[in-house]
């Protein structure tokens, strides 16, 4: 187990390591002249000059990419071109935004979806079941910003409930922070609840079929026992396959949505360095989040192993 | 057996719907779509202009229907380069031996890591945002999903008999990947060209809304959601019918893939 552990983490920074690259090579190498793409052609050439030398551009390229990469592991994410500042504080202050926003919406859809997968499952061909699998096939196909932009419509602008965007702050209480984040969250989590729901409840019908389930309820155990302590966590592999499977949409979503909702998050940097060619912000948001998704799925690898100790058992020999 | 004819005649029913719109707006359109008319500008849907006009007067129908031409052909590009780089790969996984399948799937894991929307983050940042951009960013993303589904396809069907069979009579790898393994998973690969056309036009249309797809002023659903975020308090229903278009659009092609999958497969039955 601890050899296989040690492979699969060995594999994980080599995936990093390799996520890194690409986009070194894209960001770095593939514009030929990084700065003269920052300033633009019109540039004066002792400006340009200045430029790649506070830059590092008149270094190696496989110096800079050690000196970046050495950087990230230590936190220190290089100064933004636009702002002049380093951009882990850049990064440190949206993610706390961002952050937040994912795990609620993560948080939000787990919560709907497995009840809902449960339920159909076990009322399987019942109104309930064609009424609920109904919503999320529609669920499905409803993109999560046009989503957000309806929730504007009904609760800021009907309802006026809720604020239309905009971000509180934490420095203003968790409730208010919270509050604002609601309905991004929201969003993002019900066509993501309506594929999640979807998976469970195939997931929970096979399990639902198997010799333990018939051996529980030939013991006594009743209909709502067997679904919750049997059929159900035995459905949880697939469901948290797909769960990190969606994860990188999950990110998309939220980067789209912070924009929706003018929340200054990760999104609306990213897209401010897009617009100002501000390139080590770009390369440094792009490989933190690609790199998010790696270690996620990562992680769901190592779930599989608390999920199913069973396959502990076949790792181990 | 009921339900999945349901979905195939629905799902068929909506796809051609849509295409028959995007075709349609090339020869014709209520109005060009392009055509700023300030003085009829924001008006509610009437005889003259059934979905109303946006803040420059520009027909909204007319838009749609230009927008549906430009969402796909951007998700059929995507799904092109997706499945003309993915299959190809995928087949040469399965077939090709330890080494070669070991490449393919850890360079498939390191591509699944840049969603498309930060692939297109990255060609923005180089060359400027653009239609071009969104195809080839959501192009790219498909070809590990290709690749991925071509692989455990073949994988499984490799084992059959009839497989073994055309390789005792003296049949090349090339010749039972070509005549035999990809004939009988190509069924499979047609239901995930539906399930990524819909990703891909949910895709294009986030690309547009953030500014990193299609260009004003061509039309597009996703730019005309972000045009009218600007206008909600005035014109709700500008926020309301590009959306309905995305959804209706991405509905019908999943409806169409889960209809297909039913009819084509028969262990689903």
């Amino acid at each position: 187990m601890t050899r296989f552990l040690l492979r699969r983490v060995i594999g994980l920074v080599l995936t990093l390591l390799a996520a890194s690259l690409v986009v070194f090579l894209v960001l770095d190498i593939l514009p030929g002249d990084p700065a003269s793409l920052m300033l633009g052609t019109a540039a004066r050439p002792d400006t340009l000059a200045a430029l790649r030398h506070q830059m590092g551009f008149d270094q190696s390229a496989g110096l800079r990419y050690a000196l970046w990469v050495a950087g990230l592991a230590h936190g220190d994410f290089g100064i933004s071109y636009t702002y002049g500042v380093p951009v882990a504080g850049l990064i440190g202050a949206r993610v706390m935004v961002s952050l937040p926003l994912a795990l609620m919406a993560i948080t939000l859809s787990t919560l709907i979806a497995i009840p809902v997968g449960a339920i159909t499952a076990a009322r399987r061909g019942q109104a309930v079941d064609a009424g609920l699998m109904g919503l999320a096939q529609l669920g499905v196909a409803v993109p999560n910003f046009w989503l957000g932009l309806l929730f504007i419509l009904f609760f800021s602008v009907q309802l006026a409930w809720l604020p239309a965007g905009g971000f509180a702050g934490w420095d203003k209480g968790a409730i208010a922070a919270l509050r604002s984040l609601l309905l991004p969250a929201l969003a993002l989590a019900l066509p993501q609840a309506a594929i999640l729901a979807r998976v469970t409840r195939s997931a929970v019908l096979e399990t639902l079929d198997q010799d333990y389930v018939r051996t529980a309820l030939a013991k006594g155990v009743t209909g709502a026992g067997v679904l919750w302590r049997h059929a159900l966590p035995n459905a949880f592999i697939p469901v948290v396959t797909v769960l990190g499977l969606q994860f990188g949409f999950l990110l998309a979503g939220t980067v789209i949505i912070e924009n929706v909702f003018s929340l200054p998050g990760l999104g609306r940097l990213i897209f401010q360095a897009v617009a100002q060619r501000d390139l080590i912000v770009v390369q440094d948001l792009v490989v933190l989040l690609a790199g998010s998704v790696i270690v996620v799925n990562f992680l769901v690898d190592l779930a599989y192993f608390w999920l199913d100790p069973r396959l502990s058992r076949d790792a181990a020999r | 057996m009921k339900q999945g004819r349901l979905n195939l005649v629905l799902g068929g029913a909506i796809t051609a719907l849509l295409v028959g719109m995007a075709l349609a707006s090339l020869v014709w359109t209520p109005y060009p779509p392009t055509h700023i008319d300030i003085v009829h500008r924001l008006a509610a849907p009437s005889a003259a202009h059934w979905l109303g006009t946006d803040p420059f007067g520009r027909d909204v129908l007319s838009m749609i229907m230009a927008g549906a031409r430009s969402s796909l052909s951007v998700a059929l590009i995507a799904v092109a380069v997706g499945a003309g780089i993915g299959i190809p790969l995928g087949a040469l996984a399965a077939a090709g031996g330890e080494w070669v399948d070991q490449a393919v799937m850890r360079a498939s894991d390191l591509a699944f890591a840049f969603p498309a929307l930060l692939t297109a983050v990255m060609i923005a940042a180089l060359a400027g945002p653009g239609e071009a951009n969104a195809m080839l960013a959501i192009g790219i993303f498909n070809i590990p999903v290709f690749a991925r589904v071509t692989r455990g396809a073949a994988l499984s069907v490799r084992e059959r008999d009839y497989i073994t069979a055309a390789r005792a009579v003296g049949r090349s790898e090339t010749a039972v990947m070509l005549r035999h393994v990809l004939p009988n998973i190509s069924a499979m690969l047609l239901v995930q060209v539906t399930i990524q056309f819909a990703l891909a036009i949910v895709a294009d249309a986030g690309l547009a809304y953030v500014g990193l797809g299609t260009q004003p002023p061509d039309p597009s659903w996703g730019r005309m959601l972000n045009d009218a975020q600007t206008f909600v308090f005035h014109a709700p229903l500008l926020a309301v019918f590009p959306g309905l278009a995305i959804t209706l659009a991405v509905l019908g092609l999943n409806l169409l893939g889960d209809g297909l999958r039913d009819r084509l497969d028969p262990r689903g039955r």
